[in-house]
């Protein structure tokens, strides 16, 4: 039971974690706010005054816009594709008997420790560079003409990159999710006389669903949010400028901080529509 | 009954395991080796593999030209900083609400998980407009704080879900014996925190240490880490493949040999305990 004394003691001690987060949260979401509604140039007048939701209006009607959106959905949705696809296939590989299993994990699961920067830099430069890129000599050894990987194929090559990074993750929570599975059930089907296919579809891939869910979920709220990436590689030209980097863009790069904040308020708003998803199935697993 | 596999069931898993895997390594393998060619073995068509002139030179180059040690020095002083920081910050809160649980320890846990959903670049200029002003942009101080609150979420839940772990009855039992809240802390609690403790640091040190939004956009030449600089490198000086691929690898090590020991940790610290 706790006590009075107790309670108290357990509320000051939470207090430090409690006010930070608060004051990081409040102080920043307050002033993005208030400089969405105003326009707000720092290098060419500064705070010019309020404009209601002029800037709202505008980064929405922009022609960036769209496309920005477009392009979002596109790497988001790409990338959630191939890294659960691959990432149910090989974490039902890894939960197979072999050798060297502990060795293979390491290779699978190292991309996810690669800095951003450095994982989009070796992409680009040794790899998917049209002259001295390993591609490019592969293509080359084939007799067929190299591809211009980041320029005319520059969605796909993103996409590339960051399912590279983020597979291991999904693998990982997979194999994690799969390795609580009941083996005798899985047997006792196969008794039965289940073909691997149908065992799959009806007692693997149902076991997986939650874990599934979660890697989805937290994927795109990182996913949302991918910056280096881009920012390395095609500092968002050839049809690559997402939600975040085109709010980036009117920021820090033309310094239209209204039009900018009215984005970010956009994006903060995509990015809890995920969010409340997530949490509701983390708040479940708290219950129990 | 554990299930008998045949062996030649078990060598086609572990070839095409291997496969895989090597396949899923080869960009980084590939950049260690190619950090110990010439720059023009770099480049070779066909490739090098493994029979060039194994050379240190590029290594050299990168420290004595851009100064990697700086870079490194940044890095670990804000990953450093901030998870020991955040631990400092974060070892009260989850103690009292893993054991001193009351109607809204819920509500705060899944309210400090929603601030680690807030997209950075929503507040990109107003974390920009005040470290103008408190004189924190391009400091390891600033850095440090943010890397701090931006995975404070993350450290609590981490270590909430080890503390729920810890059985609160031997804690009742050391009250019943008389024991301090100090005492508690310190002689019972703290060692069999110590392994999640230990975890959690790890995997946030990982986590800082490869963030590359607000170190490319907070810092410039002083504070800069490693992402930083390797950001640098995307100019067309790029092209130096060898050197590029020196830095890459020195960027990566540490944490590459950190992130193996840390496979379980990673699945419990990002899903927030929902896969165990």
């Amino acid at each position: 039971m706790a006590t009075q004394h107790s309670r108290s003691a357990a509320r000051i001690m939470m207090a430090p974690a409690v006010i930070l987060l608060l004051g990081w949260m409040l102080i920043p979401l307050t002033m993005t706010l208030v400089f969405s509604f105003k326009r707000y140039l720092p290098l060419r007048g500064g705070d010019l005054g309020w404009t209601g939701f002029d800037n709202y209006v505008r980064f929405v009607s922009s022609s960036a816009f769209w496309p920005s959106v477009q392009t979002t959905l596109i790497i988001v949705g790409g990338v959630l594709i191939i890294t659960i696809f691959f990432g149910v296939l090989l974490s039902m590989l890894l939960d197979q008997p072999m050798w060297g299993q502990g060795i293979v994990r390491i290779l699978v699961i190292a991309p996810f420790f690669v800095m951003p920067t450095v994982s989009a830099l070796v992409w680009k430069n040794m790899f998917m560079d049209p002259v001295n890129g390993l591609f490019a000599h592969l293509w080359k050894a084939f007799g067929a003409q190299p591809i211009e990987w980041l320029s005319d194929l520059s969605l796909f090559s993103i996409i590339l990159i960051v399912s590279w990074q983020w597979l291991p993750f999904a693998t990982l929570i997979l194999l994690t999710a799969i390795q609580s599975l009941d083996s005798e059930q899985l047997e006792a089907a196969e008794m039965d006389g289940a073909p691997p296919l149908s065992r799959f579809a009806f007692i693997v891939l149902p076991h997986l669903s939650r874990a599934i869910t979660i890697v989805v979920l937290i994927q795109t709220i990182f996913l949302l949010a991918i910056f280096a990436e881009i920012f390395v590689t095609t500092s968002g030209a050839f049809g690559t400028r997402t939600l975040t980097y085109l709010i980036f863009q009117r920021v820090l790069e033309s310094q239209n901080v209204g039009l900018g904040s009215a984005g970010g308020v956009y994006a903060i708003i995509l990015a809890n529509i995920v969010a409340i998803f997530l949490m509701r199935i983390v708040g479940k697993n708290l219950d129990t | 009954m554990a299930r008998s596999v045949t062996t030649r069931r078990k060598t086609i898993n572990t070839a095409v395991a291997w496969a895989i895997g090597f396949l899923i390594f080869f960009p980084i393998l590939w950049t260690i080796l190619t950090s110990f060619k010439t720059e023009a073995q770099a480049i070779n068509d066909p490739p090098l593999f493994l029979f060039f002139d194994w050379t240190l030179e590029n290594y050299a180059v990168v420290q004595e030209r851009s100064d990697y040690m700086r870079f490194l020095w940044n890095s670990v002083i804000i990953a450093g900083g901030s998870t020991v920081l955040g631990l400092m910050i974060a070892i009260p809160a989850a103690w009292s609400m893993a054991f001193v649980p009351s109607k809204r320890t819920k509500d705060i846990l899944m309210w400090m998980l929603s601030t680690k959903m807030l997209p950075a670049v929503g507040v990109l200029y107003p974390i920009y407009l005040l470290f103008i002003q408190l004189g924190l942009l391009d400091t390891r101080t600033g850095l440090t704080i943010v890397m701090m609150l931006i995975n404070l979420p993350i450290i609590v839940w981490m270590l909430y879900t080890y503390f729920k772990e810890i059985p609160g009855e031997i804690l009742e039992a050391a009250r019943m014996d008389g024991a301090s809240l100090k005492e508690e802390i310190l002689y019972i609690l703290t060692p069999m925190a110590i392994p999640g403790i230990a975890s959690t640091m790890l995997l946030n040190f990982i986590l800082a240490w490869n963030e590359a939004f607000w170190t490319l956009n907070l810092t410039a030449a002083k504070a800069a880490p490693l992402t930083a600089f390797i950001a640098s490198y995307s100019s067309p000086e790029g092209l130096f493949y060898a050197k590029l691929s020196a830095a890459s690898t020195m960027a990566i090590a540490p944490i590459l040999i950190l992130g193996w020991f840390s496979q379980k940790q990673l699945v419990r610290g990002l899903t927030f305990g929902a896969v165990k």
